[in-house]
């Protein structure tokens, strides 16, 4: 099973927790994918209120590991503090790096991602990074000290599934030791499937299943896609050829005319 | 004096930010607070002085992707 930042899960499933029709159907879900990481956020809580204590609550009962994130968040300096603060509220030094660069597609702003994230492993958090495919930037933040590689596979929420299959291969070509999350895009769980079978470690996931008709059935879909696809990517999968070749064997095959 | 809590302002007193928060009704175990863009610790609320003109960021928990 997969080892991030030396904790080993039993599932290759993240799951997000936003966008549920209702707390009760999260709670479902969670439980059906079989996760044990799932992810949060920080907001700013009203005077008085107790919207965040009721949340806060219904993650500890579901006894997962929590991963914070600092959604939002546009510069260095923004997601250096979510990430302490977060750190203040979960107890926890993993934190889930996004640093959005631009608005429309919530493309990560790389270079402030890697800025932010050296200094975020200066103070001891263990980082997962959204980031993009690109192998450059990949290799610079495994400088600046992250063990775990968190690429998108299309804009956050698009349900697109992966854009750039041979990027991702040569991502998981060139780190073969680094734990690869796919972060992001995906819709379906052929999609999920898909990235497993190129031999990503996990997938993360939010929207696909928390708008979803049925959450719960779908958490349970992806789960399945997920552990399908990596044990294919295992087992040895064919590749593709330009012409048929007969499944049957042709030896011994009767001649009637 | 002039304190900018979560992005409004307030006139209000408040010695220290533990006094704040009690003051605003703030409580709960699930609360995290910087000022003036610096976490100050749960530990370290009651002795952190506030001065006029500081922002407060009072952050609780919620639900993410």
């Amino acid at each position: 099973m997969p080892v991030f930042y030396g904790s080993e899960l039993r599932s290759r499933l993240l799951l997000g927790t936003a966008r549920y029709p209702s707390p009760a159907v999260l709670a479902e879900a969670v439980r059906r994918s079989g996760t044990d990481i799932v992810t949060v956020s920080l907001r700013r809580e009203t005077a008085g209120g107790r919207q965040g204590g009721a949340f806060f609550e219904l993650i500890r009962e579901l006894g997962v590991r929590v991963l914070p994130n600092t959604a939002g968040c546009h510069s260095v300096s923004e997601a250096v503090l979510t990430a302490k603060m977060a750190r203040e509220i979960f107890a926890t030094d993993w934190i889930k790096l996004e640093v959005i660069g631009h608005h429309e597609t919530l493309q990560p702003d790389v270079f402030g991602l890697v800025e932010a994230a050296r200094i975020l492993a200066g103070e001891g958090f263990e980082v997962f990074p959204y980031t993009t495919d690109d192998l450059v930037v990949a290799e610079r933040l495994l400088e600046a000290g992250c063990k775990v590689l968190m690429p998108w596979c299309a804009p956050i929420g698009s349900a697109m599934g992966p854009q750039n299959v041979p990027s991702l291969r040569a991502m998981r070509a060139e780190f073969p030791d680094v734990p690869l999350i796919v972060d992001a895009g995906i819709g379906r769980p052929s999609h999920a499937a898909a990235v497993m079978e190129l031999g990503y470690d996990a997938v993360l996931l939010n929207t696909a299943v928390a708008g979803a008709g049925e959450p719960v059935a779908m958490a349970e879909a992806f789960a399945k896609a997920i552990a399908a696809g990596h044990i294919a990517y295992h087992a040895g999968m064919l590749e593709p050829r330009d012409m048929a070749v007969p499944s049957t064997p042709v030896i011994g095959k009767a001649v009637f005319s | 004096m002039k304190l900018t809590v979560n992005g409004e302002e307030h006139e209000l007193q408040a010695a220290t930010l533990a006094d704040l928060l009690a003051l605003l009704d703030y409580e709960g175990e699930w609360l995290a607070t910087a000022v003036n863009g610096e976490l100050v610790h749960r530990t370290d609320r009651s002795r952190h002085h506030l001065k006029d003109s500081d922002r407060i960021e009072i952050l609780s928990p919620m639900q993410g992707g």
